[in-house]
């Protein structure tokens, strides 16, 4: 064989093993395997009464459920502002009207029943250290019915930054979109009502700090420091991947759950595409260069060899 | 004063001024080369394209980058990489080619070793060579620094710590590299001066240095052979192109390069478009965090050979702490390339498989500082601890070993080889906890660091075998 690719062959293997050394097998040293997400909530069981959407709407009066939460969609404005919500609460309650969108069913019933248990926080919350949502001790019906009626306000399409909103936005800020955890980030006519708002971000951020034990980072750059594949299983089970952490199972569905991926793809890392395309373009190039400059070198060589 | 006339063209005009004809025979035209060379004498112009590479797409990066704590990671995250016009592809060619130049630095460099490019009228490429590593790991180690991400935080953290570990001055050491008891604002805006304007310049000028080096010795070429460069250029001249043992820089050796640098911006470009995170670290898009310690800390990988040998020693030796043990070391294989000259006591210029005992050297040394790059990022834990100290007690091992190995010393060899051997077994039993790190073990590492220090002074240099 050629001497020349014989050396070529020896410094790619080299270089080989050791890029194997360092990233594959180092991460997977580093990062412990886990199961990756299914998004089936084989632990919860399902809700097997069939619910009524009419009689739902009176459930979730009667039930109390918005003396906390807000459901735009059916004319229930949210009974606080953001702020005074996290300082009774410690977070704001999420408005319900289009979070059938994203919680999978079966988890939503759960949630509702034991809220706790479901967002497998028992390690956090006791009765000495109640959760802010209380459990709900209402029949199976009327439990099927509560789901039924939030289903039938949800919208069947929603965006994907709307995913993010009404699935992440009550505890993460996500500035690279604009969007704080009290909702988007408005023009300000002058710098008094700018000292307005980020005195209130500063409190509900502080009440938030008070609740959960911790701040939750800004996700802005979490597509490139995690991934999707991370973000993905995370999200499906906090628990699996960072023991005994504050972030709630949020439960949901697996479409719901790229959705918000996306989102954030399209926040973090924008150029994706673009830089996809262009690559093909750029390596062609060098491709076709290589060829010219092979040519080039073999007629100056001819003289010489 | 030299005599002028009126020129009929610009080129015309300029020359008389210049002597540009003169200058580029000097230069190029009738620089000569060896003929017999393969293309991994390309590595060197091939630095040279990523060198120029980062220098610009350095200056679009300086035009938006922020160097303050609060401003700079979005300003990297945010401006470059999603507002400013073709941004991100200045960042990820900057970075990519920041990681990539030490991958071709460690092939040129190895290429040295192996074909004895070192030696005999060449120490002093060689000693340019180093500089040019040394500042170029310290352009790596600042600008890795400017996100501001976590990575950045915390390398900068541990790393600046280490000049804690030199003795007296240790502790103000640190703080005036920091200029802060801790790693700051002010540590990141000193780290951006050295970054974008002291050390390119240094850089600059070594690889100026570099060449000039060059120039007298000439390149080596793949037999080790001494070519009369003046005898053979005559012949080039005269027309004798096939028969003489030169070619001329340009066009003809330029030719070749040409072509490797085409094939090798593939390579390059790949990365930069599909495969950067080996470079550009996911852990470092997480702003930086002082209050939270990243589980794993680690520097980029080609520092991994030299933290490794930092990590490798775990326990405490006599009077010496394990932290003591592996700065010494640590110390020691930062600047040992820089001997290599000394410590090779044969004067023969040969490829290393003409060269007996030196090509097992050789690939024992590649080797290890694989072994010493992958075992610098796994965590040290459990065996991971013993396998650090052999491969860094190996690596220093190899140099101990080269003189008597080179002048054909074979009693001291075996002297180097079974006190190393005896230091892998008791670091077992210490590993193990069969056996108490005790005065056993500090005789040895005396008898060992003398080996080491003594040899290359004491043997006496022999001639090669022609
Ligand atoms: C005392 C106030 C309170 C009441 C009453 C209350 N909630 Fe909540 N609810 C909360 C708070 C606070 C959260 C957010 C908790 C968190 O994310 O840590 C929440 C979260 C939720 C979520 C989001 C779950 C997820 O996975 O994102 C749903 C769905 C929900 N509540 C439904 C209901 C329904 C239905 C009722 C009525 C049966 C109800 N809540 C009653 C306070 C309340
Ligand atoms: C009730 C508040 C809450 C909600 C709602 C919430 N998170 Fe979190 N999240 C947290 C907290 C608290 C942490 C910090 C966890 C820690 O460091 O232990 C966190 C951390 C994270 C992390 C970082 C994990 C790591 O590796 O450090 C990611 C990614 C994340 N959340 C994604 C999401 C996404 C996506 C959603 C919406 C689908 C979401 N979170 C909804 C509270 C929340
Ligand atoms: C990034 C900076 C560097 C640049 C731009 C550079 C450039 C060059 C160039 C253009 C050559 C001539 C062609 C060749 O043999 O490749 C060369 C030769 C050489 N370089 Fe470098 N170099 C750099 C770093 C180094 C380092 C780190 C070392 C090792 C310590 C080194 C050691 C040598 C030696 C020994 C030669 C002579 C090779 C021979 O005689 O065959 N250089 N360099």
């Amino acid at each position: 064989m050629n001497r020349e690719l014989k050396i070529l062959a020896i410094i790619v293997i080299l270089v080989g093993i050791t890029y194997w050394g360092i990233e594959p097998y180092a991460h997977s040293v580093m990062h412990p395997h886990h199961e990756p997400a299914t998004f089936k909530y084989e632990d919860l069981k399902p809700l097997n009464v069939k619910g009524d959407a009419a009689r739902g709407k009176e459930a979730i009066v009667n039930n109390g459920c918005t003396g906390c939460h807000g459901i735009e969609a059916a004319g229930f404005p949210a009974p606080m502002d953001p702020v005074t919500a996290s300082a009774t609460y410690g977070v704001n309650p999420p408005d319900l009207s289009n979070i059938a969108s994203v919680v999978d069913r079966k988890f939503l019933a759960n949630f509702i029943k034991n809220p706790v248990h479901a967002a497998l926080l028992e390690h956090k919350f006791s009765d000495s250290k109640p959760y802010p949502m209380p459990a709900f001790y209402g029949s199976d019906q009327d439990l099927a019915d509560i789901v039924a009626y939030l289903e039938s306000i949800a919208k069947k399409d929603i965006s994907t930054r709307e995913a993010y909103e009404v699935a992440c936005m009550r505890c993460h800020n996500l500035k690279y979109d604009n969007l704080t955890v009290l909702g988007e980030k408005p023009k300000f006519k002058n710098d008094v009502e700018r000292a307005e708002f980020e005195l209130n971000l500063a409190k509900y951020e502080a009440n938030l700090q008070n609740y959960l034990g911790t701040t939750p980072p800004d996700l802005s750059m979490y597509i490139r420091s995690r991934g999707p594949e991370y973000i993905r299983d995370f999200v499906e089970n906090p628990q699996k991947i960072l023991h005994g952490t504050a972030m709630p199972r949020v439960g949901l569905t697996e479409a719901a759950t790229e959705k918000v991926i996306k989102h954030l793809e399209k926040v973090g890392d924008r150029k994706k595409e673009k830089r996809e395309r262009l690559g093909v373009w750029v390596l062609l190039y060098f491709v076709i260069l290589s060829v010219l400059a092979y040519l080039w070198k073999k007629e100056i060589w001819k003289e010489v060899i | 004063m030299a005599h002028f006339t009126k020129a009929n063209s610009i080129y015309e005009w300029l020359d008389q001024r210049l002597a540009l004809t003169k200058l580029w025979k000097v230069l190029a035209a009738e620089y000569w080369i060896p003929k017999n060379i393969n293309f991994l004498w390309a590595m060197g112009v091939v630095l040279m394209t990523m060198f120029t590479i980062l220098v610009i797409s350095g200056i679009f990066l300086l035009m938006y980058y922020k160097p303050d704590t609060k401003l700079a990671f979005d300003s990297v995250n945010y401006t470059i990489m999603q507002e400013v016009w073709f941004g991100w592809l200045w960042r990820h060619m900057h970075a990519v080619a920041a990681s990539v130049v030490f991958l071709v630095i460690y092939i040129h460099m190895f290429t040295a070793i192996y074909y004895a490019s070192y030696k005999r009228g060449r120490e002093l490429i060689w000693i340019s060579g180093m500089l040019l590593f040394v500042t170029f790991s310290a352009e790596a180690f600042s600008g890795y620094m400017l996100p501001w991400g976590q990575m950045s935080y915390w390398a900068a953290q541990v790393i600046t710590n280490l000049f804690g570990g030199i003795p007296f001055i240790g502790d103000e050491l640190v703080i005036w590299i920091r200029g802060n008891f801790y790693v700051s604002d002010p540590t990141l805006t000193r780290f951006f001066m050295l970054h974008v304007f002291l050390l390119p310049l240094i850089i600059l000028m070594l690889i100026g240095l570099h060449f000039y080096t060059l120039r007298i010795p000439h390149v080596n070429n793949q037999d080790g052979e001494d070519i009369d460069f003046d005898a053979e250029a005559e012949k080039y001249k005269a027309g004798l192109k096939k028969e003489a043992k030169v070619i001329p820089f340009w066009p003809v050796f330029l030719s070749k390069d040409f072509f490797v640098v085409s094939v090798f911006m593939i390579f390059y470009f790949y990365l930069v478009f599909y495969h950067y995170d080996f470079a550009m670290d996911p852990i470092n898009f997480d702003p930086a965090n002082p209050m939270k310690t990243p589980p794993h800390i680690y520097p980029e990988w080609y520092f991994l050979w030299s933290y490794e040998v930092l990590r490798g020693f775990f326990f405490d030796v006599g009077p010496l702490s394990a932290m003591d043990m592996g700065l010494i070391a640590f110390g020691i294989a930062n600047v040992i390339f820089f001997f290599l000259p000394w410590f090779d006591k044969n004067d023969e210029v040969a490829p290393a498989h003409r060269r007996g005992g030196f090509f097992i050297w050789f690939w024992l040394l590649v080797f290890d500082m694989i072994i010493l790059t992958i075992w610098g990022k796994l965590p040290p834990t459990g065996f991971n601890a013993y396998i650090g100290y052999v491969a860094a007690v190996g690596f220093l091992a190899l140099f101990a070993a080269l003189p008597a190995l080179t002048a054909r010393r074979r009693g001291l060899l075996m002297l180097v080889i079974i006190t190393t051997l005896l230091l892998f077994i008791v670091g077992y039993m210490v590993y193990a906890e069969t056996m108490e790190s005790g005065i056993i073990v500090a005789l040895l590492f005396l008898l060992f660091y003398a080996l080491f220090f003594l040899s290359p002074v004491v043997v006496k240099r022999v001639g090669g075998a022609k």
